[in-house]
């Protein structure tokens, strides 16, 4: 990108009619740390890179949860991020007083979008610098979104935002199909997977990852640094031993490997390649304890 | 004058200083319950004005959303200004367009908070409404009253219905009635509500709510029988009293 005379204000068209400004903001969520998502038929999990600049600080929260069945992973300002949040924990808290119900996931990713929008058309403000992987469960089932400055969304299986988000989205496409049928631990494990994706050869380890999961029965929840080293050790990270919790669900994923196309996620239109294969094949059960929140 | 003003408004809305409300037209009981497919509720047709019985072609049940069915009593100015607040939610609801909609226990929330509100205002919407319906294979029945009193029952009743009608289904009320048994069950508690209500008039409906839709019946009477020998020369005991 480069500056030109119609980037000053969100309120200039160029005459190729792009809004530089919100271009601009949407750079802003790529250069942020890595974030993904992904969704089963009944769970959906969150997961992100989470880097302290120094040993002396703690890292930035990037996982909020919105309600106890909504949450939403964030990329970019995470200033902004915190507000919005803010705003949609105040939205669900609101529509549960008024009707004693869960709101669903598509209206409240509507509500973003048109605040986001806002910001688009206004010459007194800024569009907000930050993309947002909202997952979440409503009657018609587990959903995830992607809320992008620009007020738009779009909804996914599977997505990968923020710096080094391609390694991940490559991972992602290639394995996307069987993720409507995933277990709980096989969609956790693939999270983990992405993410390690984006770290670009360093080692997986929950002190710089964070984990999110909600599902039918089991409201939104970051999972705790421990259970995230346990998995991560069970599952083995730089293609060593494998034995995700149980047998049957190896064995489907294996099913699933085995057949990998060509498939283009849900939003790219690119190829995948093949590639050697980060995730693990021969199923070795090793009755790891099931996950406690 | 303007000092009292000032101190109403203080207690009620701004536009219409009112501390207490007096019915005028009014509905009385209307009962509803639990059967196998979804709810049964029943009404009267009849609007009284005090004491007199008015109007006798009220239809005091009404269908909300897909998944809903109103019946009110009180105040049948208030009722109607209910459907035009359940109408605009609706609208809003339908605006959506996403294939989520509002269920008969979103809809019970909502009233209830409309109710309350207006009662913490001195400027009630003098009603007692039941709310049923079914959504996704679970059937749901509610009362709220014009205090923001609410709660789910089995089956229930507002008004005399509750002195009357309840006792019949706490006694023959049970799970998984078909629906000729529910009607009969509603008819035996609307025959007492007309023998001894004195605002019930004999032209009611009867509507039912299940997974499918609403069908509000045709108005039509109940039986009634005055035939009791105690009726026949009523005075014999005391020849010449009034």
């Amino acid at each position: 990108m480069f500056r030109n005379q119609y980037d000053t204000d969100v309120t200039t068209w160029s005459p190729a009619g792009r809004l530089f400004q919100v271009e601009y903001a949407m750079e802003a969520v790529k250069q942020g740390s890595a974030a993904i998502g992904l969704r089963s038929k009944t769970h959906v999990v969150l997961g992100c890179v989470n880097k302290a600049n120094s040993e002396l600080t703690s890292h930035q929260k990037k996982i909020f949860k919105v309600d106890d069945h909504i949450g939403v992973a964030i990329a970019g300002l995470t200033a902004d991020g915190r507000v919005l949040s803010r705003y949609m924990r105040s939205e669900c808290i609101n529509y549960g007083f008024t009707y004693e119900s869960p709101l669903p996931v598509g209206r409240l990713v509507v509500q973003l979008a048109d605040k986001a929008q806002v910001c688009t058309q206004r010459s007194w403000k800024r569009p907000y610098g930050v993309g947002l992987l909202v997952g979440g469960l409503d009657e018609s089932g587990a959903h995830l979104y992607y809320n992008c400055p620009s007020g738009n969304y779009f909804e996914y299986q599977a997505f990968a935002i923020g710096s080094r988000s391609q390694a991940a989205k490559t991972y992602l496409e290639r394995r996307f199909n069987s993720f409507m049928d995933s277990s709980r631990d096989d969609l956790i494990k693939d999270a983990l997977l992405a993410i390690r994706e984006t770290l670009q050869g360093e080692t997986l380890k929950s002190s710089i990852c964070t984990v999110a999961v909600v599902g039918a029965g089991e409201a939104f929840h970051v999972l705790d640094n421990e259970t995230v080293q346990k998995l991560i050790d069970a599952f083995e990270i730089a293609g060593g031993e494998e034995a995700p919790a149980d047998a049957p669900d190896t064995a489907a994923e294996e099913g699933g490997t085995a057949d990998q196309g060509a498939a283009a996620a849900a939003d790219q239109g690119a190829a995948a390649d093949q590639g050697a294969a980060a995730d693990q094949g021969a199923a070795t059960d090793e009755g790891v304890a099931p996950m406690e929140i | 004058m303007e000092s009292n003003q000032a101190k109403n408004s203080l207690l009620s809305s701004h536009d219409n200083i009112q501390r207490t409300q007096y019915p005028y037209v009014t509905g009385t009981s209307v009962v509803a319950l639990k059967y196998k497919d979804g709810i049964l509720m029943a009404s009267d047709m009849g609007g009284s004005y005090g004491s007199t019985l008015r109007y006798k072609s009220v239809e005091r049940l009404k269908p909300i959303g897909k998944h809903s069915l109103l019946g009110a009593s009180g105040e049948l100015s208030d009722f109607q200004e209910i459907l035009r607040y359940l109408d605009e939610l609706i609208l809003y609801d339908n605006m959506w367009d996403d294939g989520n909609s509002l269920g008969p226990k979103e809809v019970h929330n909502y009233l209830t908070r409309v109710m309350y509100n207006r009662r913490n205002k001195f400027d009630p919407l003098w009603n007692t409404l039941v709310l049923g319906g079914v959504k996704k294979g679970q059937k749901y029945l509610g009362m709220v009253s014009m205090i923001g009193v609410n709660f789910e029952d089995d089956h229930v009743a507002t008004g005399f219905g509750n002195h009357l009608a309840r006792p019949i289904l706490r006694d023959e009320w049970r799970e998984d009635l078909t629906f000729e048994e529910g009607v009969k069950l509603l008819e035996k508690c609307m025959r007492v509500l007309l023998y001894r209500d004195r605002s019930a008039v004999n032209k009611l409906q009867i509507a039912k709510i299940t997974e499918e839709g609403v069908t509000i019946s045709q108005p039509y009477s109940l039986k009634t029988f005055w035939g009791f020998s105690a009726f026949q020369n009523p005075t014999v005991g005391a020849e010449g009293s009034w």
